[in-house]
C-alpha cells in the first residue's frame, strides 16, 4: 500500500471528503440530535472515539481476515467499541446519554465508521488509519456542531445553552441568550429544520470549492503568460 | 417584416403568464374586500407588506443569480405569491413573522429551486406552513369579525403589528375552531351557543362571506378560462361528499357541508390554491384526482387531525403527489387509439 501523507488525510477529513458534507454519509445521527450544541458536541465526541478507536483495530488485524468475514468482522469491532462510548457516557454524562438515547447506541450502523474501515483502515498501517479515524470524526463533529449551533440559535435564541450536561460545573454559566422575548423559530428545532440548514452548508461548502477553483484557473492563466514572455526574451537573446 | 404562412386556427392567443398572473390579481378582489370588511385594516396592512417584502426578495435574489429583475418582477408571479400569502395570514400579524414568511415563500420554495416554473410546492402555501408550525400562537389568533365585536383602530393595528403589543378583546374563535373546541356539544348547541353560528345566515359569521367573495373570484377565473374546471369541483365535491357522510347531528359528527364549503381557506384554496399550474398535476384526469385527494384530505385533517383547517397541509402533501399522478395520466395524443402509459415504450 502507498503511503498517504498526514497532510492529505487530514485535509480529506475535515474538508475535501468530509463525512456529512461531501460523503452525505451518518446522516441519520446528523439530522436527529442536531438541536443544539451540546448534543452535537456530545454525539460528536462519541463518534469520534469510536472511529479512532475501531480504524486502529480494524487496521490491526487488516491482514487476518479474510475478504468473505471482512464485514462482520469490522461491525463487530464497531459495535464493541460503541459500547464502550455508550457505558463511558452513562457513567460520567448521564442526563446527556438519556437525551441521546437510541442514537448513541445507534453510531453501530453510521456508514461514516463502516465506511472508513473499510475504504481506509483494512488498507493501510495502524498510525495512519487513527489519524484518518481523527480526522473524519473531527470533520463530522465539527458540521454536527455547527449544525446544532445554527438550529439552536435560530429554533431557541440561545447558543451553549445546558452545556454543563456534557463538561460539569464548568459549563454551567456558557448559555448566551440573544434576548429575552426572542419568539422561537420552532422549524429550526424540529427536523425540517436540520434538513435545511445540512443544506444551506452544502450549498456554501460548494460555493467556497467553486470560488477556490475560479481564483486557481485565474492564477494559471496568468502564470503561463509570464514565463511565454520570459521565453520570448530568452529567444531573443539567443538570436 | 414577417409573413409567416399560419394553417388554421388563427385564433390568437393573449395569454400570457403576465395577463394570467394579474387576472388572478384581479380575481381576488370581492373576497379581499369582505376580509377588509370583516377583519379590518389588518388584512390590507398583511397585503402591502407580503407585497413589499415578496417583491423585494424576488429582486434580491434575481439580482443574486443574475437574472434580468426588471423581466421576471413583470410576469407578476411573485405579486401573486405575496397576495395568496397576505390573505391566507391571520390580520394583525406581527411585521418579522411576514418577513420570515415571505422570506421562506420566494427564496426557499420558488428562488432556491430554479424560479417560476420550477417550484414543486406551492410557494405560498411552504409559508404558510413554515409559520404555522415554528409560530403557533400567533397564527391561530383570528380577530374577530365585525359582526361580534369592534375592530382595532388603523392605530392600534399599526401598534400590534410593529410592535407586538398584544391587544386582547379583538380576537376570536373561528367557525372551525369553534368547531374542534367544542367536542361534548351536538351541533345544534354549538350553532345556538357559539355567537360565531348564531349570528351567520349559513356557515360562520363573517366568514361565509368572505368564501363567498373568493367563490364569485374563482367562477370569473374560470369564466375567464384560466384555469379548467377539474381541481376545484373535484375538491369541493370530495370535501362535500365526506361532510354528508360523517354528519349526523351529533357531537361526534362533523360540520355540517356548508360550514365546511364555506368556511376557513375552503374557496380560496379551491380556486386559488390547487390551480397553481406549476405545482398541481397536469392532465385533466390528474387534476380530478389531484383536486378530489385534496378535498379527502382536507375533510380527514379537519375532522380527525389536531388542527382546525387544512388546506395547507392537503395541497402541499398532494404537491409531493402530482408528479406521480401526472406519470400515471398521460393523455391519449391526438392519431393513437388508446393513452400511452409512461410506463410504456415510445414506438417510432
Amino acid at each position: 500500500m502507498s503511503q498517504v501523507s498526514y497532510q492529505e488525510i487530514t485535509e480529506n477529513g475535515l474538508w475535501k471528503n468530509n463525512p456529512a458534507l461531501v460523503q452525505l454519509l451518518g446522516l441519520c445521527p446528523l439530522l436527529a440530535v442536531s438541536g443544539s450544541v451540546v448534543n452535537a458536541l456530545g454525539l460528536g465526541i462519541a463518534t469520534l472515539v469510536v472511529l479512532v478507536g475501531s480504524n486502529l483495530a480494524v487496521s490491526l488485524i487488516r491482514n487476518a481476515v479474510t475478504d468473505a468475514i471482512k464485514l462482520p468482522a469490522f461491525v463487530m469491532i464497531i459495535a464493541s467499541f460503541t459500547t464502550c462510548a455508550e457505558l463511558l457516557m452513562q457513567a460520567f454524562t448521564y442526563e446527556l446519554y438519556q437525551i441521546l438515547g437510541i442514537f448513541i447506541a445507534l453510531i453501530v450502523t453510521n456508514c461514516a465508521i463502516l465506511g472508513r474501515a473499510d475504504a481506509f483502515a483494512s488498507k493501510n498501517k495502524p498510525i495512519p488509519s487513527m489519524i484518518d479515524g481523527f480526522m473524519m470524526g473531527l470533520g463530522f463533529a465539527l458540521v454536527l456542531m455547527v449544525v446544532g449551533a445554527v438550529r439552536e440559535l435560530l429554533g431557541n435564541g440561545t447558543l451553549f445553552a445546558d452545556m454543563h450536561l456534557l463538561l460539569g460545573e464548568f459549563g454551567r454559566n456558557w448559555t448566551i441568550s440573544i434576548s429575552d422575548n426572542y419568539p422561537g423559530f420552532l422549524v429550526a428545532v424540529l427536523p425540517p429544520g436540520a434538513f435545511l440548514v445540512t443544506g444551506f452548508l452544502i450549498a456554501l461548502k460548494n460555493i467556497i470549492d467553486s470560488e477556490a477553483a475560479r481564483r486557481k484557473k485565474a492564477r494559471q492563466a496568468l502564470a503561463p503568460e509570464e514565463k511565454s514572455s520570459r521565453r520570448v526574451r530568452t529567444t531573443g537573446n539567443i538570436t | 417584416m414577417s409573413f409567416i404562412s399560419q394553417s388554421s386556427p388563427h385564433a390568437h392567443a393573449t395569454n400570457s403568464t403576465q395577463r394570467v398572473m394579474l387576472t388572478v390579481v384581479l380575481a381576488t378582489i370581492p373576497g379581499a374586500l369582505a376580509m377588509v370588511y370583516f377583519f379590518g385594516v389588518g388584512v390590507i396592512i398583511n397585503l402591502t407588506l407580503t407585497i413589499g417584502f415578496c417583491l423585494g426578495f424576488e429582486a434580491a435574489v434575481l439580482y443574486l443569480r443574475k437574472r434580468p429583475i426588471g423581466f421576471y418582477l413583470k410576469d407578476f408571479s411573485a405579486l401573486v405569491t405575496a397576495v395568496l400569502l397576505g390573505l391566507a395570514l391571520p390580520p394583525y400579524s406581527p411585521w418579522w413573522m411576514i418577513f420570515v414568511g415571505c422570506f421562506f415563500a420566494i427564496v426557499v420554495a420558488k428562488q432556491l429551486y430554479g424560479g417560476l416554473g420550477f417550484n414543486p410546492f406551492n410557494p405560498a402555501m411552504i409559508a404558510y406552513v413554515v409559520l404555522l408550525i415554528s409560530f403557533p400562537v400567533q397564527m391561530t389568533q383570528w380577530a374577530a369579525p365585525v359582526n361580534l365585536g369592534d375592530l382595532p383602530s388603523i392605530s392600534e393595528a399599526l401598534t400590534k403589528v410593529f410592535t407586538g403589543t398584544a391587544i386582547d378583546g379583538y380576537s376570536g374563535a373561528t367557525p372551525l375552531d369553534a368547531f374542534k373546541q367544542s367536542e361534548s356539544l351536538t351541533v345544534a348547541d354549538i350553532y345556538s351557543q357559539k355567537p360565531i353560528f348564531s349570528e351567520a345566515f349559513f356557515a360562520g359569521a363573517g366568514w361565509e362571506w368572505v368564501n363567498a367573495g373568493f367563490l364569485l373570484g374563482g367562477l370569473f377565473l374560470l369564466w375567464r378560462k384560466i384555469f379548467t374546471w377539474h381541481a376545484p369541483v373535484s375538491m369541493l365535491a370530495v370535501l362535500a361528499l365526506m361532510s354528508i357522510i360523517f354528519y349526523d347531528g351529533s357531537s361526534e359528527s362533523s360540520a355540517p357541508v356548508l360550514t365546511h364549503l364555506f368556511s376557513g381557506a375552503t374557496m380560496l384554496g379551491a380556486f386559488f390554491i390547487i390551480t397553481d399550474p406549476v405545482s398541481s398535476a397536469v392532465s385533466n384526469k390528474g387534476r380530478l384526482i389531484f383536486g378530489g385527494c385534496i378535498g379527502l384530505l382536507v375533510f380527514l385533517i379537519r375532522h380527525f387531525g389536531n388542527y382546525p383547517d387544512a388546506v395547507a397541509f392537503s395541497v402541499l402533501l398532494m404537491n409531493f403527489a402530482a408528479p406521480f399522478i401526472d406519470y400515471y395520466t398521460v393523455p391519449r395524443s391526438y392519431g393513437h387509439s388508446k393513452p400511452r402509459r409512461a410506463t410504456e415504450k415510445v414506438d417510432v
